[in-house]
């Protein structure tokens, strides 16, 4: 599987999903500048996580309108598989790979905790090796998570099965703690019609290496590597 | 000399800069002559207790700051450690207590951006943040909206530029109502080939400005907090700076690039007191001059003076030495970084220091003395005094309508020992995924150094209320609890940078705590070999006359050679044993028992034996390296029984503390030292057993894990989930202003 990272003037997971991606599949990723008009032939591209250009203007805005991301989306067309993390989540919507919008979180604060996902949908590139309706815990780490989309988009996505996590409480936690940020129907993650872009608020390149004390986001990249290898 | 439309300089507006009557004779003396408006702020800043420690000085010195593991002590950015395979560890604690109370986001927020350009200016990526926070009494009017801004500034700045916030502490006390204190701390990581210094050498080499514009934000910052507060504070409120993480982050990463080539021959962060004292100690370290060109230092606002350039402390600018020819590949990473560069001047031959604006000649002033002959005063001290010893009998110590549980839930949710989850759930603490533990769930944070197995432990610790009733125990207590934190996770305590935080010296009993608490440390640090390799001074923290408690925060640093051997404080499997290190008199003088449960903050301070420290400290450290421990907690406030109740809450697990039934209210909640808790399984039991009465080193057995609640002979003492739920609800509910 050879992959692609995204560098953006302020992204700050790009080492740690670059890590993840080189670990899962033996090959290191092709990090690219956002300045840059072109990318390697790629299986993935991942757009990470941090605050690309300050989070000014509106998080993800700038990034999505810097030159490589007319090459991703080009790409994303042809069918390459695109995830996007967190700020990457941010950015792949407003660049229109994704419907809806991430706004400030309902308690109006930054959170930093695992949170309980529920596979939703299994059948992708992405999901593979987790069983429908597992539940899983993976950190996030955001201010602007919450999900937000009309009312046609959101039936739209749950009809179409494109919803691909949904926050839910882990064990031990009651069912108020599950959802971080107020997302509309506990949306943590969602594919596009034809399933090669997803985006998602939790990081599994931070529930990867038995360090972390939680290997639940390995399933993720093994996905990716058995699907495209 | 054209000190064009500058006012002109008179003792009167000396003293406006905070220079006193003596010193300005001292300055006329120097300069023989009349110093122009500019050159007066030059040495305002250069002569500010925050500059140049004029009265902490004389006692620094007596830190041991050696040992074969030290590669660069104090008197840096920061301090130097050898971590092995040509790995260095770069770390420093800094205050920023006076802007954090005037502008509590701002404040935080730039003490945060300060003291990680102090690391990655030595070359190092910075891998964790940690801040020691206190603030006045929870019902305090301004006490909640500081923790909210402090809290919101520290988490702004530290998740965008992309460094885990991992550690440090919280606590409350009335004695911060008027003035906050927060110490925040960076730890880099570094090649030891690859470590840049402050030293200028070079005649002719270019000086060049990089990173954000010079704007008139922080002027006089320096000034400001080397002054004691009063009732018109918030009028200085233009001081304090304003930071731009965003930019930081790109600053970081154009250093590093920039800093794998060979361009660079020194490098210095523009800090405090800005341009000045970043230009200043460069050329003083070399023994050079330097000229500077200010019309061609990047500039936010039309219309600055050369004084302004000189004073502003605006945030996110280095100031970088070239080596000859080096501009052009310098100059082309700042610009793909999209940050200013800008060749402002070189260094001279001359030891003058000379500032010049669109050709007029602002400052010519010889360099050396305002690089080394500021004031330096051995102020009086006068010691505090002993305090009596307690005089209470058992009857008194506990109230009769409370049970073992109703004491537990109230020291549980006290303002100190409530969990802070509210607080550390808004910093990223796992950017970096190398986040093994967070304080919290183990003694100290533990992050990996990435690309090995290696792990850092890093810890901060003081004990105010010790240090006020007995400096020297208290500055002999903060460092001992840094290395049993260190020591609890199983790694090598290495070196500490320390954050020196007292009132205004210019009182006998206020310099009295300064000395007594560095003769504590001092003594500390020499017998753990625990050298102090960096650190700060915050003195004047006093509003209206009213100092706060002597704070020296203790940031200690130690290594795991393998970061999966690092044990947590929960306990972890039903049956493990639960053992005692350490002996128990049950010392009672300004416990949190005392404090919490009966309203007293009286008694002596514990003593410190820092050879059992050292010994048990060692004991634990290679039970946990052999694999033998399962949970590991040193006993600190609120003594064992909240030790304990930690364990239970951290691990979400019972205890059967049955062995326990007769104790003592003094020995279950008194504070002796050097005392850790370890869990065992049945299958080691006999082998810890061994290693400990081999090392000499006192371990009872006092209970076993399992089961919801902590139990005695008698049935549950509290279940597990109503201690959580006490722990948790605290901070949240006063922040939502539900309690006081």
């Amino acid at each position: 599987m050879k992959s692609a990272v995204i560098v953006f003037p302020g992204s700050n997971c790009d080492r740690d999903i670059a890590v993840a991606l080189e670990q899962a599949s033996g090959k290191k990723p092709h990090m690219a500048f956002h300045k840059d008009n072109d990318l390697p032939d790629v299986d993935v591209i991942a757009v990470p996580g941090g605050f690309s250009y300050g989070d000014y203007l509106r998080c993800g805005a700038m990034a999505a309108h810097s030159p490589i991301m007319k090459v991703v989306k080009e790409r994303a067309a042809k069918g390459v598989r695109v995830v996007g993390i967190c700020n990457g989540f941010q950015i792949i919507t407003e660049a229109g790979l994704l419907p809806g919008a991430l706004i400030r979180n309902k308690s109006l604060k930054y959170v930093c905790r695992t949170v309980g996902l529920r596979v939703e949908n299994n059948d992708s590139d992405f999901t593979r090796k987790y069983a429908k309706g597992q539940v899983i815990g993976i950190p996030v780490g955001h201010g602007e998570g919450n999900y937000v989309a009309d009312d046609e988009t959101l039936k739209r996505l749950e009809g179409e099965g494109l919803v691909a996590f949904r926050y839910t409480a882990l064990p031990g936690q009651s069912a108020d703690q599950a959802n971080p940020n107020g997302a509309t129907n506990d949306i943590a993650g969602i594919f596009n019609a034809q399933r090669n872009v997803l985006g998602m608020m939790p990081h599994p390149e931070r529930a990867f290496d038995p360090l972390h004390g939680n290997t639940d986001g390995r399933a993720f990249f093994d996905s990716l590597v058995e699907t495209l290898s | 000399m054209s000190a064009r439309k500058e006012p002109v300089v008179n003792e009167a507006l000396a003293a406006e800069h905070g220079i006193k009557a003596d010193e300005y004779v001292r300055l006329l003396e120097i300069v023989g002559r009349q110093p122009s408006f500019t050159e007066l702020g030059i040495y305002s800043v250069m002569w500010s207790e925050h500059c140049s420690y004029k009265s902490s000085r004389v006692w620094l010195k007596k830190f041991p700051t050696t040992a074969p593991w030290v590669i660069c002590g104090p008197g840096e950015n920061a301090g130097v450690i050898d971590i092995g395979d040509n790995q260095a560890a770069i770390f420093k604690m800094e205050s920023h207590n006076h802007p954090s109370y005037i502008e509590p986001f701002q404040g935080a927020a730039t003490g945060v951006g300060g003291i990680l350009r102090d690391v990655f200016t030595m070359g190092a990526r910075p891998i964790a943040n940690l801040n020691a926070l206190r603030f006045g009494e929870p019902d305090h009017p301004k006490t909640r909206q500081l923790v909210a801004g402090v809290v919101s500034g520290i988490g702004h700045y530290g998740n965008c530029v992309g460094v885990p916030t991992v550690g440090g502490e919280t606590n409350f006390h009335k004695a911060y109502n008027g003035n906050c204190l927060v110490n925040a701390m960076t730890v880099g990581i570094a090649d030891q080939d690859k470590i840049f210094y402050s030293k200028a050498a070079g005649v002719g080499n270019p000086v060049v400005y990089v990173g954000s514009k010079t704007g008139r934000d922080g002027i006089h910052g320096a000034t400001m907090s080397s002054a004691e507060f009063t009732e018109d504070s918030e009028a200085k409120r233009p001081t304090v700076q304003v930071g731009d993480p965003f930019t930081e982050k790109l600053l970081i990463e154009a250093c590093l690039e920039l800093m794998n080539t060979d361009a660079i021959q020194s490098i210095q962060d523009m800090g405090a007191a800005g341009l000045t004292s970043s230009s200043v100690e460069m050329a003083g370290k070399g023994g050079l001059g330097i000229e500077l060109h200010l019309e061609k230092v990047p500039q936010r606002e039309t219309g600055m003076t050369p004084y302004e350039i000189m004073l502003s402390e605006s945030q996110e600018r280095m100031l970088m030495i070239l080596k000859p020819g080096s501009e052009d590949v310098a100059r082309a990473i700042f610009e793909k970084w999209e940050l200013d560069f800008a060749v402002i001047g070189h260094l001279t031959d001359t030891g003058r220091f000379v500032l010049k604006m669109n050709g007029d000649t602002y400052c010519d002033l010889e360099l050396a003395p305002l690089f080394d002959a500021a004031p330096l005063y051995h102020r009086p001290t006068e010691e505090t005094p002993a305090q009596p010893p307690l005089d209470l009998d058992e009857d008194e110590l506990w109230p009769e309508d409370l049970s073992l549980g109703d004491i537990l839930t109230k020291l549980v949710s006290c303002p100190d020992l409530a969990s802070k989850r509210w607080i550390w759930q808004q910093y990223d603490s796992q950017v970096g995924a190398d986040t093994r533990f967070l304080s919290g769930q183990a003694d100290a944070a533990v992050v990996r150094v990435h690309g090995t197995n290696k792990a850092l432990a890093m810890s901060s610790d003081v004990t105010p209320r010790y240090c006020f009733a007995d400096p020297v125990q208290g500055g002999r207590q903060a460092v001992a609890e840094s290395y049993r934190n260190v020591s609890a996770v199983g790694a090598l305590p290495l070196a500490i940078t320390d954050n020196m935080n007292f009132g205004n010296p210019e009182k006998p009993r206020i310099m009295g705590q300064f000395a007594g608490c560095v003769e504590g440390m001092a003594e500390a640090c020499r017998v753990l070999d625990y050298p102090v390799v960096s650190g700060n001074v915050s003195l004047y923290n006093e509003t209206n006359g009213v100092g706060i408690l002597p704070t020296p925060t203790v940031g200690g640093v130690g290594l795991l050679a393998d970061g999966h051997k690092a044990v947590g404080l929960g306990f972890k499997n039903d049956g493990d044993v639960i053992l005692l290190v350490g002996e128990t008199e049950g010392h009672l003088g300004q416990s949190l028992y005392l404090r919490e449960i009966l309203g007293l903050e009286e008694g002596p301070a514990p003593a410190v034996d820092l050879e059992t420290e050292k010994r048990h400290g060692t004991f634990v450290r290679e039970a946990i390296q052999a694999g033998l421990i399962t949970a590991s907690h040193d006993v600190s406030d609120g003594g064992l029984q909240v030790a304990l109740a930690e364990m239970a809450m951290a691990g979400n697990k019972g205890a059967d503390l049955s062995g326990l039934d007769g104790w003592h209210v003094a020995e279950l909640f008194g504070e002796d030292q050097g005392r850790y808790v370890l869990t065992v399984t049945a299958a080691n039991l006999d082998a810890v057993e061994a290693k400990a009465a081999e090392a000499g080193v006192t371990l009872s057995r006092i209970g076993t894990v399992g089961g919801d609640a902590l139990t005695g002979a008698s049935g549950a003492i509290i279940s597990v989930a109503d201690l959580i739920e006490a722990n948790e609800a605290w901070l949240p509910n006063y922040m939502n202003g539900k309690v006081n």
